[in-house]
Order: C-alpha cells, then sequence, then structure tokens
C-alpha cells in the first residue's frame, strides 16, 4: 500500500453513520500530518436503510481530484448482509483489505487476492454500552487494528472529540475492545 | 402522440414497485398484519383496504389478507399509521434477522 | 486554525464570521444543510442575527430586499429550482442596487426532476446584473463569502457565490477558519449608503419613466435607462474593486493572488483547459498526467465570471493553440455560455493578431453524472490532437 495516498472506501446502510465514522478517521489523519483529506459520501442517496458508499481519501498533500474512489486500497463494511447487495470489491487493487462487521467466524470467508479483518462489532458495541446497531465507532477499531494507519490513540481522541456530548466514552470503549479483538487471520 | 418517440425524449415510467431498484433493503422496520383486528379478514370481505390505498409504494396488496410486497416495502409505516384498526404493527428488521439466525 | 467540514458548513462558518443581520432562507437540496447550520447558530446565541424563516424562496429574497433597504447586512442561499423561482427577486435586488449575498450550491434544473451537480441554475441568471463568482474548494468557499460583502457593499451590488452540489457542498475537507477579529479588521459593520428611515418616507423603485424627469425637489431625476446603464457601467468597475478586495484580503490573512482567474502549468502551456468550479481543480490532476506523456497543457479556473474579466482572460490566452472549455451548463440552442463568453473576449482582444486560439466546447457531468478523471484526460487529450467538434461534444454521454 502507498502510504502517501490511501483510498477507503466505507459501504454501510443510510443512518448507520458511516460518514460520521470516515470523518472522524479524516480528521485524525489530518492531525497526523496528512495535508490532504477529503470525505464525500455517496451523492443524493441518504436514505434510511439504503446501501450507501463513502470515500475517504488520506495523502500527504491537497487533494485536487473529488470524484469518488474506483481503486480503494481498503473497503470497511459495517453490515455483513451488503455482502448480498453490493459489489464491496469493486475495484479493490490487489492484496486490498476488506474490514468487515460481521457475527460470522473469520474462516467463513474466502476472499482471495485479498486480506481480510473481521470483527462482531454489532455485539462488541452492545457490550460497550451502545444501543444495538450502533456500529460507526466500534469498526475505527477493526479499521485501525488491520491496517495500523494512524495509532488507535488518535483515533481514540477523534471519537470521544466527535461523540463529545454522545455518550464519547462508551464509543471509545467499542472502539478500543473491536481493535483488541479483530480477527486479521495473521 | 407514440409516433414522435415523445415518451423517450422525457422522464417517463410506469406506477409500480421497483422503480428506485429492488427498496427491500432500506427498510429499518417491517410491517406486520394482525389478522384478528383487520376488517377484510374479519368479515371475510372485500372492505376497508387503506393499507392498499395509502401505500406510496404498491407493495401492499388488494386482497383478504392485505399482503406486503418485502422486496420492495421500503418500512415507511404509513400503512400502519392510517390502519383503522391499528391492525399493522411496525416491528424491527433485527429481530427477524434474530430469528433468522436462531433457526440457523 | 485549520477545522475539517463540510462545503455547507463552511459557508455558513463564513456568514456567521460576517456577522449578518437578518438571514432569510428556505431549504432545498443540496443547499439545506448550509440553512440548518445558520439557524442552529441563530436559535443558540452563537449568532446574533433575525433567522427568518418563509415560505418560499421568492419571499426569502423579498425578505433580504427588504432587510438590506433597511440598512441589515443580510444573507441567502438556494438552489437550482429555488433559484429559478427567486428569479424576479433576483433581477430586483440588483436594479435595487443591494448588496446581499447569496449562496448558490449549484444543481441541475428541471425537468426532469433532478437533485444532483450541475452548473445550469446559476449560469441561467448569469444577465440579472449580480456580481458571481465560483468557488474550487473550501478554503475559496469561506474566502469569497468574507470578500463578497465588503465587494457587494463597496460596489452597492449584490453577488452571487456559487459551489458545486454535493461535490463540494457534502464533501469534507481541512480549510483554514479565518479568525473573527481579522474579518472584523477586513470586514467592518455595514454602512449603506442609504437606508430607510421612518422619519424621512420614500418611495423606492415605483414606476420610473422612460424618459428623465424633474423631481419634486426640482431636480433631475434618473428615467430607467440612467439607472441601468449605472448598474453596467458600475458592476463593470467590481472588476478594479475585486482587485483591491484580494491585496486587502492578502494583507490581513496572508492568502489569495488573482480574484479573476486561478491558472495551474498554463505558462508555457500550448492548450488549456478552461473552466468554473471544482472541475478546474479535477482537471489538474488530468494536465499533469497529461504532462507526463509529454503534452503541454495546462488548466486555467475562472472564479470571476460576472463581471467576466474578459482582457484578463484574453491575455492569459494570447497564442495558446487552443482552449478546451469544460462546462456544466448550456445556452440550450447554441453552446456552454462560458465558451460563448470566452470566444467573444478572444475575439475583442486577439482578432487581427495572429494570436487567436480555436476554442472547443465539452459539455460535463450535467445532473450529477459521474466524472471520471480518466474520461476527462481522454477527452481533453483528443482536443490537443485537432478539433473534436464544432458542436459541444458531451462527456460520457450513453445516447
Amino acid at each position: 500500500m502507498n502510504k502517501d495516498f490511501i483510498q477507503i472506501r466505507w459501504h454501510g446502510r443510510g443512518g448507520q453513520g458511516a460518514i460520521t465514522a470516515a470523518k472522524i478517521v479524516a480528521g485524525a489523519a489530518f492531525v497526523s500530518g496528512f495535508a490532504g483529506v477529503v470525505t464525500a459520501p455517496t451523492f443524493g442517496t441518504e436514505r434510511r436503510g439504503a446501501p450507501v458508499m463513502t470515500s475517504l481519501k488520506i495523502s500527504k498533500e491537497k487533494i485536487y481530484d473529488l470524484s469518488p474512489i474506483e481503486t480503494p486500497d481498503i473497503v470497511v463494511v459495517l453490515d455483513h448482509l451488503l455482502l448480498n447487495e453490493a459489489d464491496v470489491t469493486h475495484g479493490l487493487k490487489k492484496d486490498g483489505i476488506i474490514v468487515l462487521n460481521t457475527p460470522m467466524a473469520h474462516e467463513t470467508y474466502d476472499f482471495k487476492n485479498y486480506r481480510l479483518a473481521t470483527a462482531d462489532i454489532t455485539a462488541i458495541s452492545v457490550e460497550a454500552g451502545l444501543p444495538h446497531g450502533m456500529v460507526n465507532t466500534g469498526i475505527i477499531g477493526s479499521l485501525e487494528k488491520a491496517t495500523r494507519l494512524l495509532g488507535i490513540d488518535i483515533l481514540i481522541k477523534g471519537i470521544e472529540e466527535e461523540f463529545r456530548t454522545r455518550k464519547p466514552e462508551k464509543n471509545s470503549l467499542a472502539a478500543k475492545m473491536a481493535y483488541e479483538r479483530t480477527e486479521t487471520g495473521d | 402522440m407514440g409516433t414522435r418517440n415523445y415518451r423517450r425524449k422525457t422522464s417517463h415510467s410506469e406506477h409500480g414497485p421497483g422503480d428506485g431498484g429492488r427498496t427491500g433493503s432500506w427498510r429499518v422496520e417491517r410491517p406486520v398484519l394482525d389478522e384478528s383486528l383487520c376488517i377484510p379478514c374479519k368479515r371475510n370481505k372485500e372492505a376497508c383496504f387503506i393499507c392498499w390505498l395509502y401505500c406510496p409504494e404498491i407493495v401492499v396488496s388488494r386482497t383478504i389478507p392485505p399482503r406486503f410486497d418485502l422486496e420492495y416495502c421500503k418500512g415507511c409505516g404509513i400503512c400502519a399509521e392510517e390502519c383503522p384498526t391499528k391492525a399493522i404493527t411496525m416491528i424491527d428488521e433485527a429481530h427477524f434477522s434474530e430469528e433468522k439466525k436462531a433457526k440457523e | 486554525m485549520h477545522i475539517i467540514e463540510d462545503g455547507n458548513t463552511t459557508a455558513a462558518l463564513g456568514v456567521k464570521l460576517c456577522r449578518a443581520n437578518v438571514i432569510a432562507a428556505y431549504p432545498i437540496t443540496p443547499q439545506t444543510p448550509l440553512t440548518e447550520r445558520l439557524s442552529e447558530y441563530v436559535e443558540s446565541g452563537k449568532m446574533k442575527a433575525e433567522y427568518i424563516p418563509v415560505e418560499s424562496e421568492h419571499s426569502a429574497l423579498a425578505v433580504c430586499i427588504a432587510a438590506s433597504s433597511a440598512g441589515a447586512r443580510v444573507f441567502t442561499a438556494t438552489s437550482a429550482n429555488g433559484l429559478l423561482y427567486m428569479h424576479e427577486q433576483v433581477q430586483w435586488a440588483s436594479g435595487a442596487r443591494l448588496p446581499i449575498v447569496m449562496c448558490v450550491v449549484n444543481r441541475a434544473v428541471g425537468a426532469p426532476w433532478n437533485v444532483w451537480n450541475d452548473q445550469q441554475d446559476s449560469i441561467s441568471q448569469r444577465d440579472t446584473g449580480w456580481m458571481q463568482i465560483y468557488c474550487a474548494d473550501h478554503q475559496q468557499i469561506i474566502d469569497t463569502v468574507i470578500k463578497a460583502y465588503w465587494l457587494a457593499e463597496k460596489a452597492s451590488i449584490p453577488i452571487m457565490v456559487c459551489y458545486d452540489g454535493y461535490i463540494l457542498s457534502h464533501t469534507t475537507m481541512p480549510f483554514d477558519l479565518p479568525d473573527q477579529e481579522k474579518v472584523d479588521e477586513f470586514l467592518p459593520p455595514f454602512q449603506p449608503d442609504y437606508a430607510l428611515n421612518p422619519d424621512e418616507p420614500a418611495n423606492l423603485n415605483t414606476v420610473t419613466l422612460p424618459d428623465v424627469r424633474i423631481d419634486t425637489k426640482g431636480q433631475l431625476a434618473h428615467g430607467y435607462m440612467e439607472i441601468r446603464c449605472l448598474l453596467q457601467e458600475e458592476l463593470r468597475t467590481t472588476l478594479q474593486l475585486a482587485s483591491e478586495a484580494e491585496k486587502r484580503f492578502a494583507g490581513i490573512f496572508g492568502r489569495g493572488g488573482n480574484p479573476y482567474l486561478e491558472p495551474y502549468r498554463c505558462d508555457d502551456a500550448d492548450y488549456v483547459a478552461v473552466g468554473l468550479g471544482s472541475i478546474t481543480y479535477q482537471l489538474r490532476v488530468c494536465v499533469d498526467a497529461l504532462r507526463k506523456e509529454g503534452i503541454k497543457v495546462g488548466v486555467m479556473g475562472v472564479r470571476y465570471y460576472r463581471p467576466f474579466p474578459d482582457a484578463v482572460i484574453a491575455d492569459a490566452l494570447k497564442g495558446k493553440k487552443g482552449i478546451i472549455v469544460f462546462e456544466k451548463a448550456l445556452s440550450y440552442g447554441y453552446e456552454g455560455a462560458l465558451t460563448s463568453d470566452l470566444k467573444s473576449a478572444l475575439y475583442e482582444h486577439l482578432a487581427g493578431t495572429g494570436a487567436l486560439p480555436s476554442v472547443q466546447n465539452f459539455i460535463v457531468g450535467i445532473g450529477g453524472r459521474e466524472i471520471h478523471t480518466r474520461d476527462l484526460t481522454e477527452n481533453f487529450r483528443a482536443a490537443t490532437q485537432g478539433r473534436v467538434s464544432r458542436e459541444p461534444s458531451w462527456i460520457g454521454l450513453k445516447l
């Protein structure tokens, strides 16, 4: 992976908070010295429950191309049922990383040519004290475990800042637990 | 009309489910019918059908009992809101996936 | 301080920094979050302003016209059909010489209904006597909102700050949030030339005759034509004013430069792409790719579209082999409006000099059709190898 320019595509459902999650990672990347961070949602489809995508581009330099990601380095999937509805690996680079929220075991899946990281974020988040279905902070922990991109501490700080009025400790706990329990198959 | 290909020159579609894709996957809550409260079910004759009339997606059938096409139902809940006998309840989709999981 | 926000929040923060007194707006996608942010600032007391919810865009601008006539610094924002619905008041605001700032979050117009980005909405308001500035990123959005108030109030002419719907309005990126003290230094409180005053009743913009007349004080008063001519003349002089604004801004904030154009690798270029808004930044990526192939190309963003900086543009494009205009709107029945304007400027300033470039017009991204960088690059390359078409050529069309 070219660590000077990283493209992450998020697959979630409208209302799941993929945009917020991407924004937290963008903020953490920016303070870590990446001058170019851009998040862009799928335009116009802010429909609750519908499959949605969000692009996150992270670069050492200012980003001029705001068009959606076509060849991601990483895809983050907030709901394993999306695997049946969306072509989540579309354009994913060889040896690209899939970060998947799933209740199923890591070995259930066989993504050839890709690296897979799994965790049951839905269960972990409930265990951390969040309402059922709140998975957007937990998945950040899994993303970090799978990529070692920014360091968990700066992401936790970003989560607590973003959720400062909405259960910051429970949200950061979900990310920490997910970070520890993510199965990467290594 | 018809010879100048007018319909292709404008945005034209037929009414009915599916114009926006398989919208059933958007659903967060699913309508569930209690037949013991539903007017056409209770009387066993064509009556009421307020759910059929009000559904903006045309996914409720005008049958006894009324059926929901879950392939396309977005879960908006208008049928449940409008039902005069409160025979329709919106149930969290998570409940059904857990039910499915339990069976597996 | 650098922060990361979406384009709509960026614009709202700019309006807050400018201490607008009255905001009236009607929500429309993709402008909605901008008005939501402003109403939150007002409701929470973070911004001392009157937020007037209205029942339509026509009323939104009518409220702004009234408030501005009474000496308030005002703000509104809209998109697409909202702007079209406003059109009558748009003309009124400039004729009444009111320094209103309006963000236009660019979106396609109906029919058919479409909520995605192109620039047909603001381009269709080109001839209304407003200034129009196009932004390519969030830094430009917030800086332009601040400069817009200064310009509008200096010239007594309203101004549209245009930025691409979704592509900028819903995309987050980092930008430098200006300090309140510096904004206050740049933009002093609004001192209207004239403001409605109950102690001195007056008629504003009532029936004005075709010819001049002697008024109640026995003085010669302008007819309609004189008033309209002054609008044109003073709109043209805002070109100089924009330079002044830019210098002032750069002196206080340490950034800025050319207020009219944003050239990239144009100096030794044979072919220059021209456009409005975010696409001109995307085209930079194409320029870099084509330069690697040895093709000498550049891109020039037109920031100031009305008044049209014709002399500056012609000077910048003098001697180029070809100009390739990428547009998200067109004057239906002919070609892209920017293409026509460019041709006119080139003819005016370069005809007979032997330095007249050819002009190719591409239409792209209409109704939010995704603009793939590789498609842009391919068409850009093709246009450097000879004229693609005399009529506008549509990129990504599946007809």
